[in-house]
């Protein structure tokens, strides 16, 4: 039994250590080596690379990433709450509309995005129909801005809040919002005293769940940034391509994965009994 | 007696089925009623409507003679102990109790949590949360947490029915004695006929959605109109049409009392139950009867022929 348990894990250890784990050592390594003249690595071992992430110009675009994604997330929140309220009570067409709101998964994220540069720039469905209608004269830049950024990882990652929402509310009885009212508690009273106190796990993990990839989000902003809102995502990306200085790419990854693991631990610790 | 509840003609009908069928009702101030019935007999459905979750199709629902059917649950002045006691998971002992309270803004809240908690003997659990508490403790947080809002009518949902069996007969002495210390009207929904019966000044036995009888508990158990009541209360033996209760039954091996009807009957299985003994025996007529005799008479075995008698005035006689 034993021997068979080894077996049934061994494909996943192969792909674990030989696809993440031995990455993982490598950008480890490549972190403290020095860029060489013409991009690559040289010796020696320095941490140049991670001191180099003090610079003003490195925190501000940290700050920008947390900004962005934390604005993303309450968006998230803010909008998910009530459609996944709304689907945990809609009896039997709950599955109809669960179908719904993973339906966009079935095309490519990136397909999606640039749909959206086709609804938001300035020759773009909005702009066009605003004009037409004489609302406006010259187009709203709708596009390349932290806005369109924020609206494209709201619209990628709602689903994602959505789902844990749903799975908390769904369970939540059904007696307690009737003894809250036998109580005399008012709809909103019963909502912000009851309802939204018992889905704590559910937007905790949903906000994890939205918060993280956002965090480390690079096609939105490249896309509906326009190179201008530049996040962390970004600048990693830059530092392996046209930059070429692999060390401080490497450094900003991890330094990345650091952040994103201890605010996991903060959250997991504050829920006992997992994510969901 | 003055009504503080009145159902009027209340009927409740569901897509498939109408769940209760023109119920009216008077239940009078500071009384303990009961609505008893088997499940599905409209009586949950029933106390539903008077919190206010169920909306009536037709009928009237009038609290202290004001009509009440088009107020939400939080506009009543009626307060439900679940079944499931639906205590909130996240708030404590305190925070539970109080949460009617601060709804209503009300004064002196520390007092009389702390007044309610003494009456349920809870002292010393305020900062517990429910999942700390036993079943029976939970139960009485619940009924606090009702009774602290000193409702018009407290509705109690098989409050009793999630308990052990030991416990439940030390709650229920508690709740009757609550009820009589408060003076709140109770309006309790059960399937248990022993509780029903020891618990209530009167009661309303249900079934198919149609309330059958209202009395007294001696009234319905000794003139049940209604062949289903007199089974719903007890034991009942049927005898060419008419019912006799086993305690009414009696068993001997020598004649039967003056003016009692009587029967030739053959002794099939004796039970000792303890504080009595019961006694089946077929008669030669055919139906097999059960008699409750005392367990300082006569012993019986198996095969004995024996008188079965009972005075005609223990007869369950309906229309």
């Amino acid at each position: 039994m034993k021997r068979l348990r080894a077996w049934f894990l061994a494909p996943t250890w192969t792909v674990m250590l030989s696809l993440f784990a031995a990455p993982l050592a490598i950008i480890l390594a490549y972190s403290f080596l020095t860029r060489g003249t013409w991009g690559g690595l040289t010796r020696p071992w320095s941490t140049e690379s991670y001191q180099r992430l003090a610079d003003p110009i490195y925190l501000g675009i940290l700050w920008r990433s947390f900004w962005i994604a934390g604005a993303a997330t309450v968006l998230c929140l803010v909008l998910g709450f009530p459609l996944a309220l709304f689907i945990s009570r809609a009896g039997n067409r709950k599955n109809l509309y669960l179908s719904l709101v993973i339906l966009p998964f079935w095309t490519s994220f990136l397909v999606r995005t640039y749909a959206w540069m086709f609804l938001l720039r300035d020759t773009g469905l909005i702009n066009t129909v605003l004009q037409k209608l004489g609302l406006i004269h010259n187009p709203l830049p709708l596009l390349y801005n932290d806005g369109a950024v924020i609206l494209g990882l709201v619209y990628g990652y709602l689903p994602f809040m959505v789902l844990p929402l749903y799975a908390t509310l769904e369970r939540l009885d059904r007696n307690l919002l009737e003894a809250a009212a036998d109580l005399g508690a008012k709809p909103w009273v019963a909502l912000t005293r009851v309802v939204i106190p018992l889905s704590a796990p559910g937007i905790r993990a949903g906000a994890i769940l939205v918060f993280i990839p956002c965090l480390g989000a690079y096609l939105t902003p490249d896309l509906l940034g326009g190179g201008k809102t530049v996040m962390i995502g970004n600048l990693i990306q830059n530092q392996f391509t046209t930059a070429r200085d692999w060390p401080f790419g490497s450094a900003v990854s991890l330094t990345l994965m650091a952040i994103v693991l201890v605010l996991l631990l903060v959250f997991v610790r504050r829920q006992e009994g997992g994510l969901v | 007696m003055e009504s503080v509840l009145e159902l009027e003609d209340i009927s409740k009908d569901y897509p498939a089925h109408r769940a209760v069928n023109a119920v009216s009702l008077d239940v009078g101030r500071g009384e303990f009623f009961s609505l008893l019935g088997p499940s599905g007999c409209g009586k949950t459905t029933t106390l539903r409507m008077v919190a206010g979750f169920e909306d009536p199709t037709t009928g009237q629902i009038r609290l202290n003679g004001a009509r009440i059917h088009h107020l939400k649950p939080y506009q009543r002045n009626v307060s439900t102990v679940f079944q499931n006691y639906a205590l909130f998971p996240h708030l404590t002992v305190q925070q539970n109790i109080e949460f009617g309270l601060r709804r209503r803004a009300e004064n002196h809240i520390d007092q009389r949590v702390r007044q309610v908690l003494e009456l349920v003997q809870l002292t010393g659990k305020e900062s517990r949360y429910p999942s700390q508490l036993s079943g029976g403790e939970r139960q009485r947080v619940a009924l606090a947490r009702s009774l602290v809002l000193e409702p018009d009518v407290l509705l109690l949902d098989e409050p009793l029915s999630a308990l052990d069996p030991n416990l439940r007969k030390q709650v229920r002495a508690e709740l009757k004695n609550i009820q009589r210390q408060t003076g709140i009207t109770f309006l309790f929904v059960t399937h248990d006929q022993e509780e029903a019966l020891s618990l209530s000044d009167r009661l309303g036995v249900m079934s198919g959605g149609e309330l059958q009888q209202v009395g007294t508990p001696e009234d319905l158990y000794l003139r049940p109109r209604t062949r289903f009541v007199a089974s719903f209360l007890g034991l009942v033996n049927w005898i060419d049409g008419v019912g006799v209760r086993p305690e009414a039954t009696r068993v001997t091996k020598g004649p039967a009392e003056t003016g009692a009807r009587s029967m030739p009957a053959r002794v099939v299985q004796s039970t000792f139950l303890g504080n009595c003994v019961h006694v089946e025996a077929r008669m030669d007529a055919g139906p097999t009867v059960v008699a409750e005799v005392s367990r300082l008479g006569e012993s019986f075995s198996e095969g004995e022929t024996v008188d079965v008698w009972w005075q005609p005035d223990d007869e369950l006689t309906f229309e």
